[in-house]
């Protein structure tokens, strides 16, 4: 019966060849913008997560705890009612306790690289000018294993500290502003009123400006001593081979060492549900386009259906089931969503194929960059289904509208 | 004995609203294989309406009626679909073919809703009925390519396609001429006479009723004289 219905359904189409290309065009323009604005959309989206997993730690181990920790009755009793009073915290060097050990834990997890950092305030000061910072004091030869900094050098390098642990890394914006060069000495001074002089090995540019102007590395021993924080180091920052997994494995790095572990999921929450946001709206406006063709294929569903009353009307006389009169005019619909489907994805894809030849320096990028585009086939697959989706809705009224004509009143009527 | 093919028992159809319409009352009539019955009566008599309750079109506001047997009263649409499909076959005044069908399309239709033979069997028999109708140079034709008479046959054809017992006609040669007039005529009552099928026409047309085995006259929804 679907192939009966198919060539009724075609027939028709065909006898009224001007409005169903019109109808069918704005199919195809709606499957070819859909697919256009979605395609970069999600490829700005793509890019931006990739920017944000490579430059972030895809887990970060904190020296504090998700809940304050339990006292030793409650855990004795964790069922009894229990009021613990005047509780004073212990006080101690801030830090994580035992970090080499939990490191050791780590490293024996697959796929995974960790290492430990040492973040502090601090001043950094030359020629009579004194700029707050946040001094990173890591394991020079780890760095390149858990940080993308040295994508970013444009003087130096990130190994250099291993030869010179008395060097620092600094953000090229930080260095302008404190007249400073490669190779030149710096003044550090901790808010513990330590004080120590670093060369200059590196310089970055990351275009981010905040970070350039406010990040600075050097040697996890040296930073130590000068926050005065021996064998201390408050983060522990993390590197999957698989960002996604982040979000599991820092549940399991937290339930193992209680230390709040925080995925890249987690720290850009508000991030993450921005850009969910913002694809709502993109796909609600973008669908519209396709609703807007979708009543044009009513139209025409409906005009024929209008017109094919006595057809309709012939046919039940026939032996035709109301259902069958309903998958006819559904058919059309469908017919029209697939050849819209069929050429709106080409369209599409040349659509596609001409923004990528723009290129546009974005705020914090010193060079031109194309449009990021997604060009992977669930981009195709989501347009293709939106547009069928629309006309087999723009089909469904006129069909049932068609399956439910009463012949004898056309007929008694034609007479 | 010949078998009943149609039969019908106070048959009545009312159409209601804010005033309330008989379309036919208590109508009681049997039609049997190889008997051709004509239906004659002024406008708006009925014949029309027991036309499209006999061809299960329509369904009766009260009475009873039976197809070869069966009780058709209680049955759903699609089981009357089925019916029509396989029982009964239509023609109408006008020919009513799809526009955009050929002749041979249009006398597939029937067979391919039915799906009981393969296409090209089906393509076979429909240029069969369409040359023993004097057709066989007309099948790519389409309905405005064809005369009047030519596409009344067609309609026959069609009617005949799945085979069916029992043929309705609704004023069949009230658009055609004398000549194609005499020739739809003369193919319906051999249907009837050399085929066995039960033929029930309605008609105007006195000389085609005189010609019919029996005739029916119906006047105010109810059938007069039998």
């Amino acid at each position: 019966m679907i192939g009966l219905a198919s060539r009724i359904a075609l027939k028709h189409l065909l006898a009224r060849r001007r409005q169903s290309l019109v109808s069918l065009s704005g199919i195809v323009l709606g499957v070819a913008f859909f697919l256009a604005v979605s395609s970069l959309m999600q490829g700005s989206e793509n890019d931006f997560i990739r920017r944000l997993v490579d430059n972030s730690p895809h887990i970060t181990i904190e020296d504090e705890f998700r809940n304050p920790r339990m006292q030793p009755v409650e855990q004795l009793y964790p069922l009894g009612a229990i009021e613990i009073r005047r509780v004073k915290p212990l006080t101690e060097t801030r830090g994580i306790r035992g970090y080499p050990q939990i490191l050791e834990g780590l490293r024996t997890l697959p796929a995974l690289r960790a290492s430990p950092v040492l973040a502090g305030q601090a001043l950094v000061s030359f020629a009579g000018k004194d700029i707050a910072v946040s001094l990173n004091g890591m394991i020079p030869a780890e760095v390149n294993d858990v940080s993308t900094i040295q994508n970013y050098m444009i003087a130096g390098s990130v190994d250099a500290l291993t030869v010179n642990p008395d060097g620092i890394i600094l953000g090229d914006a930080l260095a302008r502003k404190l007249s400073l060069a490669l190779g030149e000495n710096v003044t550090v001074t901790a808010p513990t009123g330590e004080v120590h002089t670093f060369k200059i090995l590196g310089l970055f540019h990351t275009g981010r400006a905040d970070y350039d102007n406010t990040q600075t590395f050097a040697d996890l021993k040296r930073v130590q001593a000068l926050l005065k924080r021996l064998n201390r180091a408050n983060t522990i920052i993390m590197k999957l081979d698989d960002p996604q997994r982040a979000h599991a494995v820092a549940d399991e790095v937290e339930n193992r060492y209680g230390y709040k572990s925080v995925s890249w999921q987690e720290a850009n929450e508000d991030l993450m549900s921005t850009l969910t946001t913002r694809n709502i709206i993109m796909y609600t406006v973008v669908s519209a386009v396709l609703v807007v063709a979708a009543f044009g294929i009513y139209n025409v569903i409906s005009t024929v259906v209008l017109e094919k009353q006595r057809d309709i009307a012939i046919l039940k006389s026939m032996g035709f089931r109301a259902r069958d009169i309903r998958r006819i005019f559904l058919v059309q619909g469908v017919l029209l969503g697939l050849a819209g489907s069929a050429l709106g994805l080409p369209l599409g894809a040349a659509l596609m194929l001409s923004l990528m030849q723009i290129r546009l320096k974005f705020p914090g990028s010193s060079d031109p960059v194309p449009l990021p585009i997604d060009w992977n086939w669930p981009q195709f697959a989501i347009a293709a289904a939106f547009a069928m989706g629309a006309a087999l809705c723009a089909g469904l009224l006129p069909a049932r509208k068609a399956a439910s004509v009463q012949p004898v009143d056309i007929l008694r009527g034609a007479q | 004995m010949t078998e009943t093919v149609i039969a019908t028992e106070k048959l009545t159809r009312r159409l209601t609203g804010e005033v309330t319409v008989t379309l036919v009352e208590d109508a009681t009539l049997a039609v049997h294989e190889g008997e051709f019955v004509a239906i004659t009566g002024a406008s708006g008599s009925g014949k029309s309406s027991l036309l499209y309750l006999l061809g299960l079109l329509d369904r009766p506001t009260s009475g009873q009626m039976w197809l070869r047997g069966d009780e058709t009263s209680n049955l759903d649409e699609a089981a009357l679909a089925g019916l029509r499909l396989t029982e009964v076959g239509f023609v109408f005044q006008f020919h009513f073919l799809l526009p955009e069908f050929s002749a041979l399309e249009n006398v597939m239709l029937p067979m391919q809703r039915r799906d009981r033979l393969p296409q090209p069997e089906i393509a076979v028999r429909a240029a069969e009925l369409l040359d023993s109708l004097g057709l066989a140079g007309e099948t790519n034709k389409l309905p405005r390519q064809l005369s009047g008479g030519q596409s009344q046959r067609v309609a026959i054809a069609r009617a005949l396609a799945n085979d069916p017992l029992l043929i309705l006609a609704d004023e069949p040669t009230g658009n055609l001429d004398t000549l194609a007039s005499a020739n739809v005529q003369r193919i319906l009552m051999d249907l009837a006479r050399d085929y066995g099928r039960a033929v029930v026409v309605v008609t105007h047309d006195r000389d085609f009723a005189k010609a019919a085995d029996r005739v029916i006259v119906m006047s105010d929804g109810r059938i007069r004289d039998a």
